[in-house]
């Protein structure tokens, strides 16, 4: 047993039901107690998703126990198939039905024979992996699927498109930010003058991964989800891919050298030198932004950077080479890649943390008080308690991580991005944290306008100190608010201890 | 399966289908805040802790007064000893936290794995010196707010068995009584003692805010009926006195095993009535207990008619209208006769789970308001099966649809308005004054739809979406 408050990555059923609920018309049957059926809130409420989320539950009770569940799953199966025509049908258990030990398999062939789509069954082991690890092996074991099957059927496409062309893999629903970044990726391969072959899962449909071989290559903008299905297509159909994820301008830079390499080997001429370096210069605000003097302040600054192997490693990478930033501790929640994060950051960081215990990488954070964290949705929930600013760059989603604007972290419109989420985590942070201990967010009325400083009440030497210390942003507010305060006590002279006790009041 | 005797009776149907609802584990969500004094430690997996954390947005950031105990493979095949285990975690709660008591949450998986939690507690709270509650929670045998009932039923055996003998210390043991006579003297106490007629001992049970608490109770003390205590309490230090004899009275609809605990194992009697939801809720639930009590009520029709006088802006709102419930959290009954006597129409009530002894006066009440607003009866429907509710909604096209947070975005995209139940579960709805919150909820989506009309919003998915 452990005790645990938190956790960084969802359990396994989570994973499988991202991918197979991205795809177009796969519907997922999870063979589960009545609260395991969760995913669909998720999914609605989080991103806000239209549609009725294509999951069903087979719900397991005390009478299904008692009787067998077999009938039951056979039945949700054939009738979903009936009812909505999916292409493809996945069953998955979740951790909890996994412990039951059915030959789900046997449900699946059972209710095959009755089915007009396809019927899979998520494999999965659901106790020993988390989210991220089974949505990775379900997209390779769909991929897997149709490809064999086109290949059976001998209807594999046996040429490559003409133009050079890429299948971006590892967009899904409830990703951090996916959406806005695959919008960006697009504008870059389009940029590029690469074809965007397919797009996968997200959107895509069942019976058009048989084409994914015709792209010239494959792009895996994220560690977590699509390196299985890049080694499958690699091993099976020669097909090369690029995992290099183009965040930040070095590493966008990076990629598409990379991609250039890549598509050159199969009889491209292309050449992206001017178009990087037009893009770094002039296009992404990010690389001036390092040049610029509000960067120049942020030198050396400490920085505590905790998330996903993906977005950890590349916000490392960004603040230590294109910011001056020292990162004095780069950490990941994903311990089952914990030697692709040692190589990748530790040249870049002091300490390494890899661990999804909350407690160690708070104790951390408190222990280092760097001036700013960019970590996950905990993170920033430590740091306010630290009074620590805090970007989040990682999963695990939140509602504010599916943002109406547009907000990718890749491509060069996501350096910019971060480019302002790290500006403003520093400084800003900063400001928050000011607001906070004044009370500055109160939006009670106020009672004077004025926010010069000769008033009837007396602010002692002290007191005058310290408001002087705030930065004038804030300090009218402060003043107000603790004017305001002390004229409803009828206290005429403000003193270092009625400035504390107005910020508490406010707080309270 | 139907089984309707007569045609203008109730109509009840069991679907048995797949639908949604919250697991009851999150019940945990809201006792460990109402109990102060607690500590919730939910036995179970991953997929437990995940839906806490993500779907309740029930962020276990600072200070949490619950965790998982997350079962690992060792538990799960019996390779480890479940009390070591156990003591192991509960003895580090007590070191960082140390609660009054822990409650323990029994999830599918220990119910699968038959961990035998009731037997390992007792021994356990013996050794660590901090009581133990047990509670089964688990989503194999409940829905949503069952978990709050299987939590109550498993507290009810820990409520001292007899008062004190001193009087004074009686009131000192009552929590809410305390906090109403915080500061007074204890002649002024004494002088008040007065005012309550001579009744049996009532304690209530139901988990509700503090403030709603105290206007419950306030309500009936305008009877002269003293409530000796709540069940739960503000601290499980405080847990009421039961005797055997006692009154008892839920405010829940979803209460039914704590009822029959407290009947069967405390020897209480049970006043079954309506649920204090809505002004006619409350006016007969006060009713009730003052006719079980040979009370006279006063100036209770009185104090409904002026309620209802202040709904009235709200009312005209969805005269006329009709709401259909999904079924999620076990308020839907009442809640609907509530709506049906506002002036709605309700053609469906799915719930998860119906049991008509316990909810035997609330449906009495439900037909009564249907018979005498001049609607039909609704159907009943347990166990609903979203999917086919889906096509009835498609076909009747309901004005309000209250449904769980799965369905809702998707049928708002369809031109549906909708609200979400789980509003009703932890908005203030109880008692005469929180009625206003009921419509407040209830007629939001109308309001919000009306400013949003001219801008030919009302479907906002392509084709005809499969529903
Ligand atoms: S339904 Fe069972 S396994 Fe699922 S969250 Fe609830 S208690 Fe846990
Ligand atoms: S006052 Fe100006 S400089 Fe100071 S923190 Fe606020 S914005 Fe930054």
């Amino acid at each position: 047993m452990k005790l645990a408050y938190w956790m960084y990555a969802g359990p396994a059923h989570i994973g499988t039901l991202r991918v197979a609920s991205s795809f177009k018309n796969v519907h997922a049957i999870m063979h589960a107690p009545l609260g395991d059926d969760y995913f669909n809130v998720m999914r609605s409420m989080l991103e806000r998703e239209r549609n009725f989320t294509p999951v069903t539950a087979s719900v397991v009770d005390r009478k299904v126990l008692a009787r067998g569940s077999q009938e039951k799953v056979v039945d949700n199966i054939t009738r979903k198939d009936r009812e909505e025509h999916p292409d493809l049908i996945v069953l998955t258990p979740t951790c909890t039905s996994s412990i039951l030990q059915e030959d789900l398999q046997n449900f699946v062939d059972r209710a095959r024979m009755d089915t007009q789509g396809d019927v899979l069954l998520a494999d999965v082991n659901h106790y020993r992996v988390n989210e991220l690890q089974a949505g990775d092996r379900t997209l390779q074991q769909i991929v897997e699927f149709y490809l064999t099957k086109a290949k059976k059927k001998n209807e594999l496409p046996q040429e490559k498109t003409s133009k050079p062309s890429v299948n971006i893999i590892g967009i899904s629903t409830l990703g951090f930010h996916n959406q806005h970044d695959c919008t960006e990726l697009k504008r870059l391969m389009a940029e590029l003058g690469i074809e965007v072959n397919e797009v996968i899962p997200e959107g895509a449909s069942v019976h058009n991964l048989k084409n994914l071989t015709r792209a010239w290559f494959n792009l895996v903008p994220y560690r977590e989800l699509g390196v299985m299905t890049a080694q499958y297509l690699e091993a099976e159909f020669n097909m090369p891919y690029v995992d290099i994820t183009p965040m930040g301008v070095v590493e966008t830079a990076r990629c598409i050298r990379k991609i250039q390499q890549v598509i050159n080997a199969q009889g491209a001429t292309a050449d992206y030198e001017e178009y990087i370096n037009n893009q770094t210069l002039y296009v992404s605000q990010a690389a001036w932004f390092s040049r610029s003097i509000d960067c120049q302040n942020l030198t050396g600054k400490k920085a505590v950077v905790f998330g996903d192997t993906t977005h950890a490693i590349a916000m490392t990478k960004i603040l230590a080479r294109e910011m001056g930033i020292r990162v004095v501790l780069a950490g990941t929640y994903c311990k089952y890649d914990e030697d692709y994060f040692r190589e990748q950051v530790s040249e870049y960081c002091d300490e390494i943390l890899i661990s999804d215990d909350n407690g160690a990488i708070g104790d951390a954070i408190a222990r280092i008080e760097p001036a700013a964290i960019f970590g996950t949705q905990m993170e920033r929930h430590v740091g306010k308690r630290l009074s620590i600013p805090c970007g989040v760059i990682a999963a695990p989603i939140h509602i504010q991580d599916f943002p109406i604007g547009y907000k990718p972290f890749l491509g060069y419109e996501g350096t910019n991005q971060i480019a302002d989420l790290v500006y403003n985590s520093f400084t800003l942070g900063m400001e928050d944290h000011l607001l906070e201990i004044f009370g500055g967010h109160d939006t009670k009325e106020v009672i004077t306008k004025s926010i010069s400083a000769d008033s009837d009440l007396n602010w002692d030497k002290e007191a005058k100190a310290e408001l002087n210390k705030i930065p004038g942003f804030v300090r009218g507010k402060v003043k107000r608010n603790t004017e305001k305060f002390a004229r409803e006590r009828g206290l005429s002279e403000i003193t270092l201890e009625v400035m504390y006790a107005a910020k508490e009041s406010v707080g309270a | 399966m139907t089984v309707a005797q007569t045609p203008n009776a109730l109509n009840f149907d069991c679907e048995t289908g797949n639908y949604h609802t919250f697991c009851p584990i999150s019940c945990v969500a809201w006792l460990y805040q109402k109990i102060e004094d607690s500590f919730f430690l939910v036995i179970g997996t991953k997929t437990c802790g995940y839906f806490l954390q993500n779907a309740m947005g029930v962020m276990i950031f600072a200070e949490p007064r619950y965790a998982m105990a997350e079962l690992e493979e060792g538990d799960v095949s019996a390779k480890l000893n479940d009390y070591e285990e156990l003591k192991r975690l509960c003895l580090q709660i007590k070191r960082d936290r140390n609660p009054s008591v822990i409650v323990w949450i029994g999830t599918c998986t220990t119910e699968i794995i038959k961990m035998d939690l009731e037997g390992l507690a007792p021994k356990l709270e013996a050794e660590i010196g901090i009581p133990i509650v047990t509670a089964r929670a688990n989503g194999l045998d409940y829905a949503f707010t069952q978990g709050e009932d299987t939590v109550l039923a498993a507290m009810a055996h820990k409520c001292p068995k007899e008062a004190p003998k001193a009087e004074a210390e009686k009131n000192e043991r009552n929590a809410i009584s305390k906090l109403m006579n915080f500061g007074r003297k204890k002649e002024e106490v004494k002088q008040e003692e007065s005012e309550y007629k001579d009744h049996p001992p009532l304690v209530l049970f139901g988990s509700l805010p503090d403030p709603v608490v105290t206007n419950l109770t306030l309500e009936l003390k305008k009877q002269g009926i003293k409530v000796s205590g709540w069940l739960p309490s503000k601290r499980f230090t405080e847990l009421p006195v039961i005797e055997e004899g006692y009154y008892t009275c839920g405010v829940n609809p979803f209460l039914s095993r704590t009822a029959t605990t407290l009947m069967r194992r405390r020897k209480t009697k049970l006043i079954g009535a309506p649920f204090p939801i809505g002004p006619d809720g409350t006016r007969a639930w006060i009713e009730k207990i003052c006719s079980v009590f040979g009370i006279e009520p006063k100036g209770l029709e009185e104090r409904e008619v002026q309620i209802w006088e202040n709904l009235e802006d709200y009312i005209k709102l969805i005269r006329g209208k009709s709401v259909f419930f999904m079924g999620d959290n076990l308020l839907e009954v009442s809640l609907a006769r509530f709506l049906i006597r506002c002036g709605m129409t309700c053609p469906e009530i799915g719930i998860p789970y119906m049991d008509k002894r316990y909810q035997k006066a609330e449906l009495d009440l439900l037909e009564k308001t249907c018979n005498e607003m001049g609607v039909a009866l609704p159907n009943i429907v347990e166990k609903p099966d979203n999917y086919n509710q889906l096509q009835r909604i498609k076909e009747l096209q309901p004005d309000l649809v209250i449904t769980g947070m799965a369905h809702a975005n998707p049928l708002e995209a369809r031109g549906i308005n909708t609200k979400w139940s789980v509003e009703f579960t932890f908005a203030q709805i109880h008692g005469f004054t929180n009625a206003r919150d009921i419509l407040e909820l209830a007629t939001r989506p109308m309001r919000r739809n009306n400013n949003l009309k001219e801008l030919g919003w009302e479907k906002l998915v392509k084709e005809e979406a499969k529903v």
